[in-house]
C-alpha cells in the first residue's frame, strides 16, 4: 500500500461502488419493466376487491312462480339434457341437477307461507372447499364458489359438506352442453352466480334477469364490498339475515322478511 | 412395336404430373375438415406444425387461466377450436367435432389418444338463436374474425390478418 496515512483509498471505493450501482441495476431493472409491461397488456383477471352476492326479498318472491328456476336451467343448459333410456321418474327428478331451489316454509300455528329461493350461498368460509380432497372445490378471488371440473374426481364429499344442499353430481353420459355451461358423468355442480355473465362484464344473473322480467323484483345481484352498489344500499337499510348463521360461513347470500 | 411419339409420351407424363399433383395436394389438405371454417383460412393461432405438438398444453394453461382467474376471450380456447374445426354436416348444423372422421377424431384415433374433452365440452359451435341470453354473450372476445355472423365471408379482412399475423409473430 502507497498509503501512509489512514484515509480510504476513495478510488477503489468509487469503483466498488459503481460495479454494485451496475449490477443491481442490470439485475432489477429488467424484472420492474416486465412486471410493468405486464399489467399494462394483460387481462389482470377476477380481483378480491370486489365480492359477488344476491339480496332475496322472501315477501316479493311469489308463490306460484318458477321463473328463477326455469330461467338457470335455460342459461346453465340443464334443460338440455335428456332423461337416460329406462330411467325411473323418482331417479330422473332425484338426481337431475338444480342449481337454484324454491324452498317453501310453512308456519305451522298461522299458515303464513314463505318462499326462499335457494342455491349456493357463496360462502366466505365455504365448508365445500374445506373437504375437497383435490382442490377442485374452491373460491374464486371474487366470492364465487366453483367446481374445477378438470380436478374434480366425483367423490361427493363437497355435496355432504354443504349445509345449504346446493350441489348436484352428474350421473350419467350428457350429449347436449352448452358452451358456457360444461357438463359431463361424474363431477359436482352448482350455481356459479353465471360466473360467464360476470367476466363478459355484465352485471345481471339468469335468476335476477327472470325475477325482474316477471315484475317481482325479489332478487338482487351485486358487490357486497362496494357501498355504493344497489345491493350494499339495501343491505344497508333493512334487516337480512343469513340462512344458518351460526354456523359462521358469512354467506355472499342474504335474505329478507324470512 | 408402335412408334412412341413425343406428343404421346408428353401427354403421359403431364397426366402423371397432374396425377401427383392432385394427390399430393389431397395428402396436405387432409388436415383440415372440408366444409369447416377453418377450411376457408390461412393458418390457425400458430403454425400448424406447432398446433398438432403443442395444441394440448395451449388448451390447458388457458384453462386455469378462464377457470381460477375469470380470464377469457384468450388465444387457445377449446370453443375456439370447435367454432373453426366443426365442419358442417350437410343439413342445417353441425357435425361433432369428435365424430369418427372428424378434425379431432381423425389424429386422436390415429394415434390412439383418448379424447377427453368433449365428454362435457360442447362439440358443435354456439346455435346462434340458443335460449339462453348469455349466450350471444359468450362470443366476445374471440379475435380476428375466427367467429362469423351468418352471411360474413370466412375469409379475413386486411386489418383482421394484419393483427393476427401480429399476434402469431409475437408468439
Amino acid at each position: 500500500m502507497s498509503n501512509k496515512d489512514d484515509r480510504p483509498d476513495m478510488k477503489r471505493r468509487e469503483f466498488i461502488g459503481k460495479t454494485v450501482l451496475a449490477a443491481g441495476a442490470a439485475s432489477v431493472v429488467p424484472g420492474v419493466l416486465l412486471t410493468v409491461a405486464k399489467a399494462g397488456g394483460e387481462n389482470p383477471g377476477v380481483s378480491s376487491d370486489v365480492r359477488y352476492g344476491l339480496l332475496i326479498d322472501t315477501n316479493k318472491c311469489a308463490d306460484d312462480c318458477t321463473a328463477c328456476v326455469d330461467a338457470c336451467n335455460r342459461e346453465n343448459g340443464i334443460d338440455v339434457m335428456e332423461r337416460p333410456k329406462g330411467q325411473s321418474d323418482d331417479d330422473w327428478n332425484g338426481q337431475r341437477p338444480q342449481w337454484i331451489r324454491k324452498v317453501r316454509l310453512k308456519d305451522m300455528q298461522t299458515g303464513e307461507i314463505t318462499n326462499l329461493p335457494m342455491m349456493c350461498q357463496h360462502c366466505e368460509f365455504p365448508p365445500c372447499v374445506d373437504v375437497c380432497p383435490t382442490g377442485a372445490s374452491f373460491k374464486r378471488a371474487d366470492g364465487i364458489a366453483m367446481v374445477d371440473r378438470h380436478t374434480c374426481i366425483g367423490c361427493r364429499y363437497c355435496m355432504m359438506a354443504c349445509p345449504y344442499k346446493a350441489r348436484s353430481f352428474i350421473h350419467q353420459n350428457v350429449a347436449r352442453q352448452l358452451v358456457n355451461a360444461p357438463r359431463g358423468k361424474g363431477c359436482v355442480e352448482s350455481c356459479n352466480l353465471c360466473v360467464h355473465r360476470i367476466d363478459a362484464g355484465d352485471m345481471t344473473t339468469a335468476c335476477q334477469e327472470a325475477c325482474a322480467k316477471d315484475g317481482h323484483q325479489a332478487i338482487v345481484f351485486g358487490d357486497l364490498k362496494d357501498p355504493d352498489s344497489k345491493l350494499a344500499k339495501l343491505l344497508k337499510k333493512q334487516s337480512s339475515r343469513q340462512i344458518r348463521a351460526d354456523l359462521e360461513l358469512n354467506t355472499g347470500v342474504r335474505y329478507t322478511n324470512v | 412395336m408402335p412408334r412412341s411419339t413425343g406428343i404421346k409420351r408428353f401427354a403421359g407424363m403431364l397426366a402423371a404430373g397432374t396425377f401427383m399433383l392432385f394427390s399430393a395436394g389431397a395428402l396436405s389438405d387432409s388436415v383440415v375438415t372440408p366444409g369447416s371454417k377453418a377450411s376457408g383460412m390461412d393458418a390457425c393461432v400458430a403454425p400448424t406444425a406447432e398446433m398438432r405438438r403443442y395444441h394440448m398444453e395451449y388448451l390447458k394453461h388457458d384453462r386455469d387461466k378462464t377457470v381460477h382467474e375469470g380470464i377469457r376471450g384468450l388465444k387457445n380456447s377449446l370453443a375456439g377450436c370447435v367454432d373453426c374445426h366443426a365442419a358442417k354436416d350437410g343439413n342445417s348444423g353441425y357435425a361433432s367435432i369428435n365424430a369418427d372422421g372428424q378434425f379431432c377424431d381423425k389424429c386422436h384415433n390415429y394415434m390412439a389418444v383418448t379424447l377427453a374433452c368433449f365428454q362435457c365440452h360442447r362439440k358443435t359451435p354456439a346455435d346462434p338463436g340458443a335460449s339462453s341470453a348469455g349466450t350471444a354473450k359468450e362470443n366476445q372476445g374471440h379475435a380476428f374474425g375466427l367467429l362469423l355472423d351468418q352471411g360474413e365471408s370466412a375469409t379475413l379482412t386486411e386489418k383482421e390478418r394484419a393483427q393476427f399475423q401480429a399476434l402469431v409473430r409475437e408468439e
